[in-house]
């Protein structure tokens, strides 16, 4: 490929002038890139052309620009064609427009209107949970209760009240003993709330001599709502007692912390 | 940004970049319909024209082809030339002459230069020292739109001589430029 001879050939200013085959057109795009002196030439003479063409446009003292060209591509409206004589269908438009947003704003409300409600139905569904499991656990205290009750009104149960002593002297409680099924339920709603790391303890008491017997402890007293507690007493016992002891309970009783006494009345 | 990539993004429909291509090459293209049709506010009307008919067959334009100049001056040349050859037009300007840029000069020469509806000074320095037969062919390749075979028997002169004429015609005038530049 003879370089100079090409563009001497004078092939490339028919190229810019646009008077080549379509066959040759692909040909010199072809050198153009593959000879960086064949690319310069057809700049150059391309830039020729531009003057020459640019010469010979006219004075205009306005033109009409580019925004002219984008109505005319549809890509700006006319306010001088578009607007005025259109003016129906232009209102139209908007009804239509107006129409679909306040559609849209429907939809939207409905949505956030629906959402609402489901959110209420939650918290509805969750405060009926709770009330059911409130009404299950009631039944289940009501049961206990009344389970309690028989216990208690059983005939062959024994009261036993116990007084308050010189440590407390407003305290009391009361003992009822099963002694059939060797078991006393000690209403202790008469007793303060015993001191962080104090028990109370209570005691089987034989009189003479006094020996007392650890039958357990009254755990949790601050939490247990009835302050009613369950303890077992094999024991042929004469008196109840309780004392206030350290956490854990202990062997013997500390008298001095003595709250509450009361004798098994004989039967 | 080169041309190339303007171009480019200009057939993906980038409006930004067909702005840049209009603002380039608008003044070249309404040079070219005017040497047509001799009427500035027409010439106005068709470049316009051109250049939304540019916008919509962008995907017609191929760099194979072609410079993208030339594909913009050759869809200028047809919509210049089917305007004055339309029957609306021939109404209007019966004595229209044939001749296209050669007759700028001539009739610049008659013309009071305040009525002239451009200003031919940079044109005179421009073909300043090319022939008659210069201008003759440049007009029709350039302005006319004739192929290498068309302006061949037109001229009545052999399809190489056509190459060659054309080639130290365009060599003036590229001197001139320069010259022009200086």
């Amino acid at each position: 490929m003879e370089v100079d001879k090409y563009i001497a050939s004078g092939i490339l200013e028919l190229y810019v002038a646009g008077s080549l085959t379509e066959e040759q057109n692909v040909e010199v795009f072809q050198y153009a890139r593959e000879y960086p002196e064949i690319r310069d030439e057809i700049l150059a003479i391309e830039s020729s052309i531009l003057e020459l063409t640019k010469s010979v446009s006219p004075k205009l003292s306005k033109r009409k620009g580019f925004d002219d060209v984008k109505v005319r591509i549809g890509e700006r409206k006319d306010p001088q064609v578009v607007q005025f004589p259109e003016e129906k269908s232009n209102w139209s438009t908007y009804t239509g427009w107006a129409a679909a947003i306040l559609l849209g704003i429907g939809v939207a409300w409905f949505y956030n209107e629906n959402s609402q409600l489901k959110s209420n139905m939650n918290v509805v569904e969750q405060e009926k949970q709770i009330l059911e499991q409130q009404i299950f656990e009631a039944r289940g205290s009501l049961a206990n209760t009344n389970q309690l009750l028989n216990s208690l009104r059983d005939k062959d149960v024994i009261l036993t009240p116990l007084g308050g002593q010189e440590v407390s002297p407003t305290s009391y409680a009361k003992a009822y003993w099963n002694k059939k099924e060797n078991k006393v339920y000690i209403d202790a709603q008469g007793l303060p709330e015993p001191p962080d790391g104090m028990v109370y303890q209570v005691w089987s008491l034989k009189l003479e001599p006094l020996t007392p017997t650890s039958m357990g402890l009254l755990d949790d007293f601050a939490q247990d709502e009835n302050k009613i507690f369950t303890l077992d007493n094999p024991n042929e016992t004469e008196a109840f007692g309780i004392t206030l002891e350290p956490a854990g309970g202990s062997e013997g009783p500390n008298l001095e912390q003595l709250y509450t006494l009361g004798a098994v009345a004989s039967s | 940004m080169d041309l190339d990539t303007l171009v480019v993004r200009f057939q993906k429909k980038d409006i930004l970049a067909f702005e840049k291509l209009y603002d380039m090459y608008w003044v070249n293209i309404c040079g070219v319909v005017h040497t047509i049709v001799k009427d500035k506010g027409l010439a106005e009307e068709i470049t316009q024209d051109v250049f939304a008919k540019v916008w919509n067959n962008s995907d017609s334009y191929n760099a194979s082809k072609g410079r993208f100049f030339t594909w913009i001056l050759n869809i200028a040349r047809n919509a210049a030339i089917d305007k004055v050859r339309s029957k609306s037009f021939k109404d209007q300007k019966k004595n229209l002459s044939a001749d296209y840029f050669v007759g700028i000069l001539n009739r610049a020469d008659n013309t009071d230069e305040s009525k002239a509806e451009i200003d031919t000074s940079a044109l005179k320095k421009l073909v300043l020292n090319l022939k008659e037969k210069c201008l003759e062919i440049i007009e029709m390749l350039y302005f006319k739109g004739y192929t290498q075979t068309e302006a061949s028997k037109e001229l009545d002169i052999p399809l190489g001589t056509v190459k060659t004429r054309n080639r130290s015609c365009i060599s003036q005038l590229r001197e001139n430029v320069t010259l022009e530049w200086k």
